[in-house]
């Protein structure tokens, strides 16, 4: 780092705020005025980099992918028959699950296959999952789970809904194990964590479309690509859970299973894991739910089931199709997310040997009797078999007539909102980014690095931020940074006072986080549709997009943050004579900042990847670079895109979480 | 379904299939890819129900409309029934030099991709369809964003298109707007027309929206490959595009494979035609009235027995 760097980050050391306020009035000036001289001076450069100095990284990368597909070796097999064989060991149960929960058992292949044993009857499914839910939870699980697959029956669900099942019943374990043993991994040498630690951020920031087509060539045709990419998407959080579990076992447990003279395996697995347990299953749900939320992409290369429904049906403009299709996904994803819930909670109880086999096995004898009586009816009435098609419900005509309704009443005043956000909110910040010079903009970052995490964050900043330069995507990395951060900025006016009212409201506390549950479970194709509808292509539709799908982090930390304050400091704010506004802004907020940042940093993580799916309507940055990737399976050239899409996200994660972490030891947290 | 289960049936499959009278090449499952839209669906699906009366073994998988190459290249996947001259040229040309893709011919239809809009704009310019008019009627066709010039919907820019160009080389008043997928096309279309609002966008054909929606392309001066590539040619003796979109077949292609393994599925695959009159009627038979895809295959294999027996003879 040159000298007078550090002398201006020791200015900013001192005087913080000023130089922040002062740093930005100094680039609003620069973007504001510099173009018109940049221009004038030869030094265009500055703001668009010169093609011809563009590195061809792309092709490298599409290059050395090729080649692992047709030449590389180990000896005795190829790279091909490596990869090959993973997706075999995953087909195998896969198939078994699908055939047992949705297309039967079949002897042959292709069309001329036989049927020799149908799935699961519906009766019977829905008769486990509510014996499962009363055994692991209460009436009131069971109750819900029984409306839940209800549902899917009457509206007509499904079939499909049992594939999505299948795939999940499947990415699951796999993203448990593999992510649990890299956890074990992490924490059992330092250096598997240095290397793990920053793959797993790449892998939690890169855009799913991103790494579509390479999982597609390397793995296959078909479903077990798509399951590949849901693991490979799910996956991280279980890894940070189980490692953040068994780091934070108090060390006395560890030490009294050693003089218990455990040896390394039985501390493992006798002491260790079952004390970082919480955390472990915390993790399972994760798992869970990021697998739901790759229900539709999952579809787009061929898994099938909801996700499939969801996208066939907008592609018809069958609004009603798509909204019961994608409410299918939200209610499978809440109930399973209920009963992982309700199983972390479970308590081992101590088993009372004196039950006779009857007792002990009362539920599981219960779920076998379903089985067999609901086959053996099957083979006599239709109605065991498939629930009747001419009895199932649609709400098609309803959404279409809302939407008509609306389009046709409220379109022009709709419009005229549009018209003035667009002119008055986003265009000045989009044309904000879009003029400033990218040495300045690194600049900024390098300095912001330098102050918040030292030479580290300030080298990793210029790094990554060239990586995005030398590639030619600055003007597109910018147009997402001005996306993203005017789609954070609205969700956090609107987040915010909504988590400030549900934090000191229990009532308004049980609304929110059902509505916000369902608004991260719900595919975001749902509503895009409709949104295009009344707002047309264009960036201020795909910002509401974005607000929709990322607005329940900033609410659900802000809850959390001011749920989360030691009532002893209210009381004495209360004794001290605050009054509510007071209490409020002097105590409240301060104290639940930290959180409420790191909410913030999840919005914009959320609204980073939802970027790549509003390339869908129309916007032109980085996740469009990645679509066009995707649609002309141009490995290299997507890599690259969701490459920087990440840098964004690491350098912002970065930053963010550095500064909540300065204030939590102003306030005294740490 | 699975596997295991496939390998020990090899030896009973042999005695389950026996009595099957037609004699094919191979047992081995065809695979056939299936994309997202009703028309290919269609295609394919009668394809499958053909080649299943000959005696194959067909098996229908999910693919993407490009990445499938990747596939059909080593044999994981052996028949595409749709590939469009218009937004598959590129992969066909990439794919299709080292044999390992063939390119096995027309299905028959012709895609048309052009400006297009709903017939009311016509009280409001009645000069259209004629490309001329498009410059005095404009200002009909703005919205606060592109006011006074038109505003013009573009397909994904994945699509290519050279509508860009186009405007610059017709010196037209219009702004092209791209959107992101054609279901976004197909929404912003709905709502103009419900609202009975100015709408031109980009519409392809064979496709439903041309028979839910009562409207016309834009005639532009005619392709030629010229137009395309010689800029002297044409209106604009400065620049290239001045003409309209090309015109071109939806071709066929296959794996390699497919030739080698099962040559008489090959050629029923090769004769196979459809023309864009009957597909569009059953795009609309699904897309708009709701019956399902087996339905209407069903519906036209029974009507054109003659028609496909002749392709499997």
């Amino acid at each position: 780092m040159p000298p007078h760097l550090q002398t201006i980050s020791l200015v900013l050391l001192s005087k913080k705020k000023f130089t922040f306020i002062f740093l930005f009035f100094v680039t609003l000036l620069v973007s504001l005025f510099s173009s018109d001289f940049l221009k004038s001076n030869d030094l265009g450069w500055a703001l668009k980099f010169p093609n011809s100095l563009i590195f061809p990284f792309k092709l490298y990368i599409s290059w050395s992918i090729k080649w692992l597909i047709e030449s590389a070796t180990f000896g005795l097999f190829t790279f091909n028959d490596f990869t090959r064989s993973i997706s075999w060991i995953i087909e195998q149960p896969y198939e078994i699950i699908l055939s047992f929960f949705a297309e039967g058992f079949y002897k042959g292949q292709g069309s001329q296959a036989i049927l020799i044993l149908s799935p699961l009857s519906w009766i019977a499914m829905i008769g486990i999952m509510t014996i499962v839910a009363i055994k692991i939870k209460d009436l009131s699980l069971a109750l819900l789970t029984f409306f839940a697959f209800l549902y899917l029956v009457i509206f007509d669900q499904w079939h499909s809904s049992m594939v999505t099942l299948a795939s999940i019943f499947i990415a699951v374990p796999f993203g448990v194990s593999i992510g649990m043993f890299f956890g074990i991994l992490s924490y059992k040498s330092l250096n598997t964590y240095r290397i793990v630690n920053p793959i797993l951020n790449l892998m939690q920031t890169m855009p799913v479309f991103a790494y579509l087509v390479p999982v597609l060539v390397l793995f296959g045709f078909g479903p077990v690509s798509a399951l590949i990419a849901t693991i490979i998407y799910a996956l991280p959080p279980m890894v940070h859970t189980t490692y953040l579990g068994l780091k934070g076992i108090n060390p006395s447990i560890v030490e009294a299973g050693k003089m218990c003279g455990c040896n390394d395996h039985q501390l493992l697995w006798k002491v260790e894991i079952p004390s970082a347990l919480s955390s472990i299953k915390l993790g399972i749900n994760q798992v869970i739910m990021l697998s739901f939320n790759m229900v539709i992409i999952a579809s787009m290369i061929g898994a099938g089931g909801l996700g499939y429904d969801v996208l066939t049906s907008l592609r018809k403009l069958d609004i009603g199709g798509g909204v019961e299709a994608g409410l299918a996904i939200v209610i499978l994803a809440i109930v399973l997310d209920r009963m992982s819930f309700a199983f972390i909670g479970k308590h081992k109880k101590f088993k009372n040997e004196n039950l006779n086999f009857y007792k002990k096995y009362f539920h599981l004898l219960i779920i076998i009797f379903l089985i067999l009586i609901t086959y053996i009816f099957g083979f006599f009435i239709d109605l065991f078999k498939s629930y009747p098609e001419n009895i199932t419900l649609s709400t098609s005509a309803f959404w279409e007539k809302s939407i008509k309704f609306i389009n046709v009443n409220y379109y022009d005043q709709l419009e005229i909102f549009k018209f003035y956000i667009l002119k008055y909110f986003m265009l000045p910040i989009k044309s904000f980014f879009l003029s400033i010079p990218w040495p300045w903009f690194i600049f900024i970052l390098v300095l912001l690095g330098w102050y918040y995490g030292k030479s580290k964050l300030a080298l990793l900043n210029l790094i990554l931020l060239l990586f995005i330069v030398v590639n030619g995507l600055w003007l597109k990395a910018m147009v997402t940074i001005y996306l993203c951060g005017a789609s954070v900025i609205l969700a956090c006016i609107i987040g915010v006072p909504l988590g400030i009212w549900g934090g000191l409201n229990d009532r308004a506390n049980k609304i929110l986080s059902s509505i916000m549950d369902t608004l991260q479970t719900l595919p975001s194709f749902v509503y895009l549709i409709p949104v295009v509808m009344l707002f047309r292509v264009g960036d201020f539709t795909a910002m509401l997009a974005v607000i929709l799908y990322s607005l329940a982090p900033a609410v659900k930390y802000t809850i959390h943050g001011i749920r989360g304050i030691n009532p002893e400091i209210i009381d004495a704010g209360v004794a001290n004579g605050c009054n509510k506004k007071q209490l409020l802004f002097n105590i409240r907020l301060p104290l639940a900042l930290p959180e409420i940042l790191l909410g913030i940093n999840q919005t914009i993580m959320l609204a980073l990847s939802m970027l790549v799916i509003t390339a869908l309507v129309g916007t032109r940055e980085l996740g469009q670079e990645v679509y066009i990737a995707l649609t002309k399976a141009d490995i290299g050239r997507g890599l690259v895109a969701g490459l920087c899409v990440a840098f964004i996200a690491i350098i912002s994660d970065n930053l963010i979480k550095s500064a909540s972490k300065t204030l939590k030891v102003k306030y005294g947290f740490l | 379904m699975f596997k295991f289960k496939a390998l020990i049936s090899v030896v009973t499959l042999s005695l389950f299939f026996s009595y099957s009278s037609k004699a094919v090449e191979s047992q081995d499952p065809i695979k056939l890819t299936l994309h997202d839209w009703s028309g290919q669906l269609i295609t394919t699906n009668i394809m499958a129900e053909v080649l299943k009366e000959a005696g194959y073994n067909i098996e229908l998988v999910q693919a993407d409309y490009i990445a499938q190459f990747a596939g059909l290249q080593t044999g994981d996947l052996h028949l595409a029934m749709e590939m469009w001259e218009t937004t598959g040229r590129d992969a066909i040309d990439e794919y299709t030099p080292d044999g390992r893709v063939i390119n096995v011919g027309s299905t028959g239809m012709d895609a048309i991709e052009e400006w297009w809009y709903p017939s009311y704009m016509k009280d409001e310019c009645p000069g259209l369809p004629n490309w001329e008019a498009l410059n005095e009627c404009a200002e009909a066709f703005s919205t606060m964003e592109t006011a006074p010039k038109g505003r013009y919907l573009g397909g994904p820019v994945t699509w290519g298109g050279f509508d860009d160009e186009r405007v610059e080389a017709l010196d037209l008043d219009w702004e092209v707007i791209h959107a992101g997928t054609d279901a976004a096309l197909f929404a912003e279309l709905e709502s103009a027309y419900q609202r009975k609002a100015p709408i031109m966008l980009w519409i392809y054909a064979p496709h439903w929206a041309p028979s839910k929606f009562e409207g016309e392309f834009v005639e532009f001066p005619a392709y030629t490959s010229e137009c395309y590539n010689d800029p002297s040619w044409g209106i604009n003796p400065n620049s290239a595009y001045d003409c309209g979109k090309p015109r071109g077949p939806i071709w066929k292609v296959a794996s390699s494979q497919l030739k080698d393994k099962w040559p008489g599925a090959y050629d029923a695959v090769e004769a196979f035609t459809i023309s864009n009159d009957e597909m569009g009627q059953m795009v609309a038979a699904v897309d708009l009235d709701g019956n399902s895809v087996e339905a209407v295959v069903a519906d036209w294999m029974n009507n054109n027995k003659s028609r496909w027996q002749s392709w499997i003879k």
